[in-house]
């Protein structure tokens, strides 16, 4: 359930800014810290939890800052814009804007964009885009115009979309509206005419947007108090072409129609926005929390000293301006159920979720992440602590690996990993083995046609990974359907989530077998009991089998019946793998994985019927396997015990039950499985009774013993 | 070191009786164990785990709740009625009063230790206060409808909960009245059963009480609003005890299955301040119920009807690898129960309510080593010595000769005189004990059975000399001004000229007896005595440790002898000084004098003064003969210390002349065997 805290005013000090409220908020590098442009002369900088400014920054006295202040993620540095194209960039140890690092650009700036994971962008009032190190290299270049005359930015936004930067930004012209996504990795800038549909009347006046798959999912607060999106592709059809999209409404009425101003959209996550405005009964200004999907009011907080129509979603706080205080208002919203809201369900916190997402970070703990972010630092900082950096000691291996990680190329990196793995292990190997493959998968993520495939592999292989200190890995591999490290993952990772476990046996039996016969997988687990039976030897195995089971036995009417139709057939069902070798390898690294049952049950269900109905019959293969000889074991190295098998069934039983009953090819199955639950437990009730009668025995034979109750013997001590 | 000849006997019939209840004791760190047959037990925790006091039980007085309260008094209740207090300086009861409510199932002492509170059979809790010599009943709380099972404070004092048949009570105890009536789900895996009984409760300061039952739940309730909040179904049987850490961070749980649970509060998420109840750790110690736990600040404790006393260090807890740190199951009594007529090789075995006499058997043939030679005498069962009375033996002794028996209960001293007429024996009760001679808790006879010590309770040891039938009382040392600490240990000299005795902290006492005074007193140590012996010819006492260091200081010359100078400075084999099981007599060789028998549960040992110690280099424990080794290196490696651990547990070891030994043995299925069937868990098919 999304849930409004109870909100605390940042500033005790009113913002000098008037009834315009503040330029902007902007999230800082560190967690938890804010930077507030006032629509003066002031950047503040907050430290939210404690409500405290822990730096404030100004500009001289007839400047004005027109742009609110970003950080520079990859530098930890700040950026503002003041009297539309003076540049501003300073840190935490400069006192004075006037003395730091200043850049004069030839054409006015609208905004500055700053998010993780890519460098600030920069856009122009004429609608141009720059990067700002090239924007820095020359600040003097000429900028050029993008958008018509008269058409005026209103809104603007900077995703990352499958790790690209892609911005858009939204203009008017005479009441029609535009939006431009512009993609940085093929630098089209796309056009989209807004089309309004019926209610031509209304102006859009707040907008939001998030990335929903394919599509960026814009919405707009529009004068008439609706709420309507836009689904604007990421990948567009044709450039060239000025393509329309169409509006639908998604939350009707949420803002009083009448209200002119103060009225403001945020999207807060897929299911959920937040609308500030009045709401159509009261007159006082508020703050709602929508919930889109059951079109449901959520939470809501009145604010009735006014607001200034701006608000702004940051790391789970809300800030808006009422009154003349910035006012921060935190914001949770909770997984929900309908069981939930009806009350049925006692915990409203799913276990699983904590057990999964909760796992130490090695990288927060120890040190090394630095390593790798230092050597990101871009080249100006790097010009401007050059001196700082000559005077330090020589490079120990692992950093120089970690640096191999972000720039060079795989087999580079390939030569420096086996160069680190050469040399003797250090108490921290098993972190800087982390901190590579979070290199690594960092790298991959950001550049598509990099995939390190044998470093991984080698980097798995060192048995020092784990799950947590490598928590994208698995993701990774499952996106790339790379069974062979997801087998590895298996075989190696101590800590796999019963997620994505399941994850893997949905990829394991859904995955072609033509494109499995390419990969080189491990087969030590399954030995040659797949072989044997592909070569068509076919022996009539059921007839001694361990245990006393024998499905001939007639012990079932009318199921054996319908066996007995086809005796030849369920032979030739049960002693034939039904999965090739190379797939039953990957099962049975799944049979080898640890798992807590409550947690998989779940999971197992999503897994369709038929891979269900495949892999019951290839446990059941394995159990028949099993008892052909009489330890109960599989040949080979490292085969799947019988208890994991026995498991492994009862728990696709317990999970897909309901399912499979009715599937007509598993009845066969079924009632083979049936009838093995039966002679189990008449097996089970013999064994209790025979070990009463050893205990009897045992007894008998204890008091043989008892009767030695003293005797002489001879010791010798040396 | 030779050949014997070892008579190992395992007829030995003894069963401990199983723990009802344990206590554990933060200030002093002892623990307080009482069994089904009334026996108190106190244990210290800092001196290796070693039972250094015991109060001994009596038929009809079922101890059912043991507590300390107000820093270390000790009280038990049971189902005669009775609140007893102990006196942990003259090890005796110092009064038993009546709560005149039936039976008590329960007690508590209130968090400040000026209140004791106890549960009865008629369903009230009644409030004693405790004064400075003995306690006063203050007020009844409102009656209940059945028995008080369980109790527990709250710790401020202000409410306690009272664990009852189907339901637990919140009282004030400010108003007595009930404020809260919290019923119990008696279904049982679905099944309604007939009761549940609330066998514990814990109180914490938050409000939350913290229950166990007979159907095998552990459910946390809230005290304000008297709602259940959580529930643990951890057992298909009762779960019987519960103790919880003065930190409120865990708790402990045994259950009727043998299965000790460790629950503890643990952050839901990594560093978030919300924590929940969470079931960390199963042991399973125990084959038969788990009556009773307590918490240590570092180790779970447990016992029950298996008679194991289990002791389970937490390892987060202990810092350094040492005696905490190592998981104790102590069995057997650390006192001896065995004594030998060593020229008439008998042996006298003490049991709760009787005496048996057994002649060992002889035989004729001879062996090399590990045979067993073919008897041509077996043992025989002499006699068979019923006490009267409901009291528990504290003490037994057979003299040296074999023609006396002395044993003492809590009250009342009895010595026999036996004569052996071919295969008869005659018994003969010396009868008119002097009045001093009431209760004992340590008999000695001198090595010519003419003189007898006893220690009695109030810290005085009397001389008595024996005569043909009749005795009479020689001289009474009394303790030091100023202690009333009892003596538990004796040992004479073989000459009969000295007599060492041991308290359980102070140092040994060493008398001349034939000068009748207080000859000199060994400096005191920081370990309890464990076992005490006096040398022959040389009169070198040796005195050994619960922490097992073991010194030989010389009576005559009133200083600690060369060799245990020579040894203190070495330090002893760090395998030595790992072993849990206190060393519990000492014996000597009588021809040579520098070899010193001892043994504890596990092993025994022979030292022998003249070879060279070991280092922490050296094999201690070398259980194979040399074989085709040069007489180099096995002259290099031979050293003072020759152990065996063929024999365990070892109840009693003694040697009877130069070349036999005699070695009690208890093997641990014997005992097992004795004890009621646990609970069937079924092997197959579950």
């Amino acid at each position: 359930m999304a849930a409004l805290e109870e909100g605390f005013t940042l500033t005790a000090v009113p913002l000098g800014s008037g009834p315009d409220g503040p330029l902007g908020v902007e999230q800082s590098d560190k967690t938890d810290q804010f930077l507030v442009t006032d629509s003066g002369r002031t950047v503040i900088l907050y430290k939210v939890s404690d409500q405290k400014p822990l730096g404030s920054w100004s500009v001289k006295q007839g400047q004005i800052i027109t742009c609110p202040a970003v950080c520079n993620f990859q530098t930890g540095e700040y950026i503002v814009v003041h009297d539309n194209k003076v540049l501003r960039i300073w840190n935490n140890e400069d006192v004075n804007l006037d003395k730091v690092f200043k850049a004069t650009l030839s054409a006015e700036v609208y905004r500055i964009h700053s998010i993780q994971g890519t460098e600030p962008l920069v856009l122009f009032k004429e609608g141009a885009i720059r990067g700002l190190e090239a924007l820095l290299a020359e600040p003097q270049q000429k900028i050029e115009t993008v958008i018509s005359d008269e058409e005026v930015i209103k809104w603007t936004k900077f995703f990352m979309v499958f790790r690209h930067p892609v911005l858009i930004f939204i203009t008017e012209k005479h009441g029609n509206y535009f939006a431009y996504v512009q993609k940085f990795n093929s630098r089209i800038l796309s056009k989209y005419t807004l089309l309004l549909g019926q209610e031509e009347k209304s102006a859009a006046q707040s907008f939001s947007a998030s990335v929903y798959r394919k599509f960026i999912s814009l919405m707009s607060l529009s004068s008439d108090g609706c709420v309507y999106e836009t689904l604007i592709p990421i990948h567009p059809g044709d450039p060239e072409k000025n393509q329309r999209v169409v509006r639908s409404l998604l939350l009707k009425s949420v803002v009083s129609g009448s209200a002119r101003s103060g009225v403001a959209l945020t999207i807060l996550d897929q299911d959920h926005v937040a609308v500030l405005g009045p709401p159509l009964s009261a007159s006082k200004e508020c703050l709602s929390i929508w919930n889109t999907k059951f079109q449901t009011l959520q939470a809501s907080k009145e604010l009735p000293q006014g607001t200034s129509g701006q608000l702004w979603y940051h790391g789970e706080n809300l800030f808006m301006l009422h009154g003349k205080f910035l006012t921060v208002i935190p914001y949770k919203c909770e997984v929900s159920s309908l069981a939930g809201a009806l009350g049925k369900l006692k915990h409203s916190q799913d276990p699983d979720i904590h057990a999964m997402t909760h796992f130490v970070n090695w990288e927060t703990s120890q040190g090394y992440g630095l390593g790798s972010q230092n050597s990101e630092q871009s080249k100006r900082i790097l010009r401007r602590r050059k001196i700082e950096a000559s005077v330090q000691p020589e490079v120990p291996p692992s950093t120089q690996l970690l640096a191999a990680v972000q720039k060079d190329s795989e087999k580079h990196i390939e030569v420096e990993l086996r160069k680190f793995l050469a040399v003797k292990r250090t108490p921290d190997f098993h972190t800087i083995i982390g901190d590579v493959v979070i290199g690594l998968l960092g790298r991959c993520k950001a550049e598509p046609s990099f995939y390190p495939r044998n470093c991984l592999m080698q980097l798995i292989q060192t048995r020092v990974l784990s799950y947590s200190l490598c928590p994208g890995l698995m993701e990774f591999a499952l996106e790339k359907t790379d069974v062979q490290i997801l087998q590895l993952c298996l075989q190696q990772f101590p800590d796999i989530p019963e997620s994505v476990t399941c994850a893997c046996l949905k990829i394991f039996l859904s995955i072609g077998d033509d494109s499995l016969q390419e990969t080189d997988i491990n087969m030590e687990s399954v030995s040659d009991y797949t072989a044997i039976i592909q070569d068509g030897e076919i022996e009539e195995q059921t007839e001694i089998l361990q245990n006393g089971f024998n499905p001939e036995e007639d012990n079932c009417e009318n199921c054996a019946q319908e066996l007995t139709e086809k005796p030849q057939a369920a032979a030739e069902e049960s002693t034939s793998c039904p999965v090739t070798g190379k797939r039953a390898a990957l099962l049975n690294a799944i049979l080898h994985s640890a798992y807590s049952e409550t947690f998989l049950l779940p999971h197992l269900k999503d897994i369709p019927a038929q891979h269900i109905t495949l892999f019951l019959q290839y446990l059941y293969f394995l159990y028949l396997k099993c008892s052909e000889n009489a330890t109960m074991t599989l040949p080979g190295i490292h085969p799947p015990t019988l208890n994991q098998i026995m498991d492994w069934i009862c728990l696709l039983l317990d999970a897909n039950f309901t399912v499979v009953v009715m599937l007509p090819e598993a009845k066969r199955l079924l009632l083979s499985l049936y009838k093995f639950v039966k002679s189990q437990i008449s097996i089970c009730s013999e064994l209790n009774k025979i070990e009463v009668s050893f205990r009897e025995l045992q007894k008998l034979n204890q008091e043989k013993t008892n009767r030695e109750l003293y005797s002489i013997e001879v010791l010798e001590l040396f | 070191m030779g050949e014997f000849k070892v008579h190992r006997v395992r007829f030995f019939n003894y069963v401990p009786s199983g723990i009802r209840c344990v206590a554990y004791n933060n200030q002093s760190n002892r623990l307080a164990v009482s069994r089904t047959d009334g026996t108190v037990e106190i244990y210290n925790l800092s001196a290796n785990y070693f039972q250094e006091k015991f109060f001994p039980g009596h038929e009809s007085r079922a101890t059912e709740a043991l507590c300390w309260a107000n820093g270390q008094r000790l009280f038990s209740a049971g189902l005669n009625g009775e609140i007893i207090e102990y006196d942990l300086q003259a090890l005796n009861i110092k009064y038993a009063m009546d709560a005149f409510g039936g039976p008590i199932w329960s007690m508590a002492a209130s968090p400040n230790g000026s209140q004791l509170l106890v549960g009865c059979e008629d369903g009230s809790v009644k409030l004693f206060q405790i004064t400075p010599d003995k306690i006063q009943f203050e007020r009844n709380f409102d009656r209940q409808k059945s028995r008080i099972l369980s109790l527990s404070w709250h710790p401020a004092g202000t409410h306690i909960a009272a664990g009852s048949i189907d339901y637990i009570s919140v009282f004030d105890v400010k108003s007595g009245s009930a404020i809260h009536k919290m019923l119990v789900d008696r279904q049982y895996m679905g099944v309604s059963k007939r009761k549940c009984i609330i066998w514990g409760v814990a109180f914490l300061s938050d409000g939350t009480v913290i229950s166990v039952d007979s159907a095998g739940k552990v459910q946390f309730w809230d005290s304000a609003t008297g709602t259940l909040v959580k529930n643990h179904l951890i057992a298909n049987a009762d779960v019987q005890s519960i103790a919880i850490s003065d930190q409120e961070d865990s708790f402990v749980v045994g259950t009727a299955e043998g299965t000790v649970f460790h629950f503890q509060l643990v952050s839901v998420t990594s560093n978030s301040s919300e924590k929940q109840w969470v079931r960390t750790k199963p042991f399973q110690h125990h084959t038969h119920d788990v009556r009773a736990v307590a918490h240590s600040p570092i180790a779970l404790i447990s016992g029950g009807t298996d008679t194991h006393l289990v002791i389970r260090p937490l390892m987060e807890k202990v810092e350094v690898k040492n005696y905490d740190a190592a998981l104790r199951k102590i069995t057997f009594p650390h006192r001896r129960l065995v004594s030998c007529a060593k020229k008439k090789q008998l042996l006298l075995f003490q049991f709760a309510h009787h005496l048996e006499l057994w002649r060992l058997g002889s035989t004729v043939a001879t062996g090399k080593n590990g045979d067993t030679l073919p008897l041509s005498k077996n043992a025989d069962h002499l006699l068979h010595l019923k006490t009267k009375g409901p009291e528990n033996i504290i003490c037994s002794c057979i003299s040296p000769c074999g023609s006396w028996i002395a044993y003492s209960t809590a009250s009342r001293f009895f010595l026999y005189r036996l004569n052996y007429e071919h295969d008869n024996i005659n018994l003969q009760r010396v009868s008119k004990m002097p009045a001093f001679l009431r209760s004992a808790l340590q008999i000695l006879f001198s090595e010519d059975s003419t003189k007898l010590f006893v220690a009695s309770n109030q810290g005085s040891l009397h001389v008595i000399r024996l005569l043909e039938g009749s005795f009479k009382h020689l001289h009474t040392f009394q303790p030091q001004s100023g202690t009333v600490e009892s003596m538990c240990l004796l040992a004479v000299s073989p000459d009969g000229n000295w007599l060492a005795a041991s308290g359980t902290s102070a140092g040994v006492h060493v008398y001349n007896v034939k000068q009748l005074k207080l000859h000199c007193t060994v400096p005191a140590y920081n370990f309890p005595v464990t076992a005490l012996a006096i040398a022959p010819n040389t009169n070198n006492l040796v005195i050994a440790h619960s922490d097992q260091q073991v010194f030989e200081y010389s009576i005559p010359d009133k200083q600690y002898t060369q060799w245990s100078r020579t040894i203190q400075k070495q330090g002893f084999h760090h395998l030595w000084l790992q072993r849990d099981t206190p060393i519990t007599h000492i014996s000597f060789h009588p021809k040579r004098p520098v070899h010193i028998l001892l043994h504890d549960a596990y092993m025994f040992c022979i030292i022998d003064k003249s070879l060279p110690l070991p280092n922490d280099k050296t094999l201690l424990y070398n259980p194979l003969p040399p074989t085709n080794e040069s007489d180099i290196i096995r002259r290099r490696t031979a050293h003072a210390f020759k152990i065996s651990k063929k024999y365990k547990p070892l109840l009693f070891m003694d040697l009877l002349d130069e070349r036999t030994l005699v070695a009690v043995e208890r093997p641990l299925d014997d005992i097992i065997a004795q004890l009621p069937p646990p609970i069937k868990k079924k092997k197959f098919g579950t």
